[in-house]
């Protein structure tokens, strides 16, 4: 009988870059910035780590294929390396490893790392990721990731009758809040406050999603070291731990693309995971038990629309919340504290072990005043992999001991 | 009897008016003022001669079953491919046979009624039948030339057999000369003419009238026997010289479409000859001539059938349908004639494997999807274990045609990031109506137009060209329908 992920890891210590155009850093650089935190925050020297796992999405021009370069790059001696990738949820995907590679007795303590270098193609937003293979330029749309988000917002619209100009609204209160969080923290890529105003007036990327809607196109690692409560004990005595409570993954079916029954207003994966993920980590109520929210806001009708399928908001109302505050810094549901892919950045990557890095620094309350969530102990960080209609959810549950 | 069966056409929705050509080019050659009357039809940037005749071929075939189409052929002097069967490519969009004769004509400007006879010849010999025959042309005139001015792009199609004829082959006429009024050299782009004086003189004026008489002496009937006379001839003076010589009467012309389309090359003749036919009526004989390096005349005799075949786009429902191209600067770009910047995302390589297009060619080039044997649900592209949540499993698949579809949109967007010749690129999350779904690029509309729920029709397009390597790789697209369309 299975029983789940939930108290059975520590993270014992977590590092993250400086997010951004890192013209400065190649992808081995970024590994050994994000390592070096991470390593002097859990307290232990490189030798304790027994397995280690790698995420990175774009291999053939980051640091090419296989979990290898990062074992050369950091030297890990002879241990076994292993590499993820599964789109935006990559870093979870390595998370997850190493914490199962502990929680199943195989080893002590583990290493997960993130990392994208993007800012080296030449343009803006990601490159063709060949999502369906070669096929995919064979009888794929000639789409882009907005232009791929953005039809959440005509069917939401159509669906639920809300027209265009109130769902802009919405997501402009939306990246205004991130731009906000994100403004006040030194590590963020975009760091500048914006007003509704600007971001509703800002040029049209892929109808109806504008410049601001969507989020930074960035270069950073995040690392975490995991182990076991009792072993935590032993390294940090009296000290405050933060616990894996869930770990959850969903992959589409393929029916959201291919069949019939999808309302093309949501994401039936991230539904789907945030449910397992629950009840793996015991909560009953989402909205009330969770105290911060790390979304997958690549776009701002991302995160829109997964207020609904995290189940804090009602199906159809995500709207009223946003305008209402609840998400915001001093609301209810505090959500994207760090400033989240819009402005924290996304190296894709990196993202999910960066997004697990903003609960870590708010759990135990390592954060400057202004922007720290008031008794956070239970944090929720939701990556979403691929298309809304061919997608990879992950969500991690961390809390206080 | 042996015949033309069934009729379809095709025109592009974009339109470019002659006069922003000529305000654009005219400062170069001012005689181009002279043509700056009307319109001329433009392929859109994802169309050339295949993807037109294709759609003229899909309306043609309308209500007949495709398994029965025995021969292809295809007629252009401005075909994509020089090597790689063009008529093979319209045959697998088209959902047809793999026994099937397949032909290219080309080289001259009669190639048009030249496949028409063929198939006629085909048909009658008893050992392939029936044959649909598809012409059209998307030729290329400098800019600044009277050709620009003048060349449109469109396609045709006729369905020849020998049952349900609606128009009855009665005879024909032909004539071979090497009579160069303008070329195109193996590696040329645009095309050449000579002094026009001597083209009006000594071709038109010439070549026709011998061809017809031939026709006349060769089936004992005078002129004044027929309904119709149709003949290309974009000079507007000579039309007239040529109706006077030939003693054709007002009512025996077939308007040209020289103001609405422009010459079509291989397929104007044809084009005239469907248009004529949304009209005719049974007992009424029409001939048809083409020009270029000698004439072909065909005579036909309309059946009592042709009234079963009212109602389809044809060349009239196309007339109706149009866009103007807002700048002369998007049709440079999208004929190549002047390089675009369209952003470095668009210098990724995107090279065909051809074992792979091989491999899944019912997929790509007919649309081809597969239907569940167990549950019956039908899906797109081709799924080995079946996409609904409530079977899953793992039976047998059976084909099932997609192109021939409709559905409506479940989700859209105009893309302003992806590489596109007519940003933002359209596209959005098709459901047919009779199951399953598949996101796909749109094409001839607008952002505006688009709402969920509107019906598309699928059409057959160019996906995209790799100027490395000269591949023109095809796919369907979703065109949303037009109001009133059917």
């Amino acid at each position: 009988m299975s029983t789940g992920i939930n108290n059975k890891i520590v993270i014992i210590g977590m590092g993250c870059t400086k997010f951004g155009e890192r013209w400065d850093a190649s992808g081995e650089d970024l590994i050994v910035e994000a390592f070096r935190e991470c390593l002097a925050d859990a307290g232990i020297e490189k030798k304790d780590i027994q397995t280690a796992y790698l995420g990175t999405h774009y291999d053939e021009m980051n640091l090419g294929k296989s979990a290898i370069p990062m074992a050369v790059i950091l030297k890990l001696p002879f241990i076994p390396v292993t590499r993820t990738e599964n789109f935006c949820a990559t870093a979870t995907e390595a998370f997850r490893g190493a914490c199962y590679a502990v929680a199943s007795g195989a080893y002590d303590i583990a290493l997960a790392l993130g990392v994208e270098k993007l800012k080296d193609t030449g343009f803006s937003g990601l490159p063709n990721a060949g999502t369906y293979g070669i096929m995919d330029f064979a009888i794929g749309a000639n789409w882009t990731a907005p232009g791929q988000f953005a039809q959440l917002a005509t069917a939401y619209s159509a669906k639920y009758g809300l027209p265009m100009h109130k769902i802009k609204q919405a997501l402009a209160h939306i990246s205004a809040k991130s731009h906000k969080n994100g403004a006040m923290n030194p590590r963020a890529h975009l760091r500048q406050v914006v007003t509704e105003e600007q971001i509703i007036a800002a040029p049209m990327i892929a109808y109806p999603l504008g410049l601001f809607d969507c989020c930074g196109v960035s270069d950073g690692a995040a690392a975490a070291i995991v182990t076991t409560p009792e072993i935590a004990k032993s390294i940090k005595r009296n000290k405050d731990f933060v616990m894996v409570k869930s770990l959850q993954i969903a992959c589409t079916s393929g029916e959201e693309s291919l069949y019939t029954n999808w309302d093309g207003a949501h994401i039936e994966t991230a539904t789907r995971a945030s449910l397992k993920a629950y009840e793996e980590a015991g909560v009953k109520n989402p909205r009330k038990e969770i105290s911060l929210i790390e979304i997958h806001d690549c776009f701002s009708i991302t995160e829109f629309v997964s207020y609904e399928d995290l189940h804090m908001s009602e199906r159809g109302k995500a709207y009223y919340d946003v305008m209402d505050g609840f998400y915001d810094l001093d609301g209810e549901l505090p959500c994207q504290v760090d400033g989240g892919l819009k402005c924290f950045g996304h190296p894709i990557g990196a993202s999910g072990l960066r997004m697990i890095y903003a609960l870590y620094e708010q759990i135990l309350e390592r954060v400057p005043k202004e922007r720290r969530v008031k008794n956070a102990h239970l944090g929720l960080a939701h990556n979403l992999g691929g298309l809304p209609n061919y997608s990879v959810a992950s969500i991690a549950i961390i809390g206080r001991d | 009897m042996l015949g033309i069966c069934s009729y379809g056409g095709y025109i592009p929705w974009y339109r470019l008016k002659r006069k922003d050509i000529s305000e654009a080019m005219g400062w170069i050659n001012p005689a181009v003022i002279t043509q700056a009357k009307g319109e001329k039809a433009i392929a859109n940037f994802d169309e050339d001669t295949i993807t037109m005749a294709v759609a003229a071929g899909i309306d043609c075939l309308e209500g007949i079953e495709r398994y029965r189409i025995q021969g292809v052929y295809f007629a252009s002097t401005s075909p994509p491919y020089k090597e790689r069967l063009n008529a093979g490519i319209i045959s697998a969009a088209l959902a047809l046979n793999d026994p099937i004769r397949a032909a290219d004509f080309g080289g001259a400007l009669k190639a048009g009624t030249t496949a028409l006879l063929s198939a006629l010849e085909g048909v009658e010999s008893k050992r392939i039948n029936p044959i649909i025959v598809s012409s059209s042309d998307c030729r290329l005139g400098k800019p600044g030339s009277i050709q620009e001015m003048i060349f449109g792009d469109a396609a045709v199609a006729l369905l020849v057999g020998d049952q349900d004829v609606i128009a009855e082959f009665k005879g024909s006429y032909s004539t071979t000369y090497d009579f160069v009024d303008h070329y195109r050299g193996g590696f040329a782009k645009y095309d050449r003419q000579w002094e026009d004086r001597w083209v009006r003189d000594m071709g038109y004026e010439t070549l026709i009238p011998e061809v017809v008489k031939g026709l006349l002496e060769k089936s004992q009937l005078k002129i004044s026997d027929f309904s119709k006379i149709i003949y290309p001839c974009h000079y507007e003076a000579e039309r007239k010289k040529l109706n006077k010589i030939l003693n054709i009467s007002p009512k025996m012309e077939q308007n040209n479409l020289l103001a609405e389309i422009g010459d079509v090359g291989t397929a104007h003749p044809l084009i005239m000859l469907v248009n004529a036919l949304e009209e005719a009526k049974p007992g009424d004989k029409i001939m048809v001539v083409s020009f270029g390096n000698g004439c072909d005349a065909l005579y036909f005799e309309i059946t009592g059938n042709i009234e079963n075949k009212r109602g389809k786009k044809g060349i009239s429902e196309y007339l109706a349908q149009k866009k103007y191209l807002d700048k002369y600067g998007k049709y440079l770009i999208w004929r190549e004639i002047m390089p675009g910047e369209l952003g470095l995302r668009s210098e990724v390589d995107q090279w065909p494997r051809w074992s792979l297009n091989w491999r899944k060619r019912k997929a790509i080039l007919g649309l081809w999807g597969s239907k569940c044997k167990t549950c019956g649900t039908v899906q797109y592209p081709p799924q080995n274990i079946c996409v609904n949540p409530d079977c899953r499993g793992d039976s047998e698949m059976e084909d099932f045609l997609f192109s021939d579809k409709k559905g409506h949109i479940v989700s859209y967007t105009g893309d302003n990031l992806a590489a596109s010749y007519h940003p933002p690129a359209i596209y959005g999350s098709v459901e047919f109506n009779m199951g399953g779904r598949f996101m796909f690029d749109f094409t001839d509309c607008d952002l505006d137009m688009l709402s969920v729920g509107m019906p598309v029709t699928m059409s057959f397009r160019r996906k995209y060209y790799d100027p490395k390597r000269d591949v023109v790789n095809y796919f369907w697209k979703a065109r949303p329908m037009k109001r009133g369309e059917r």
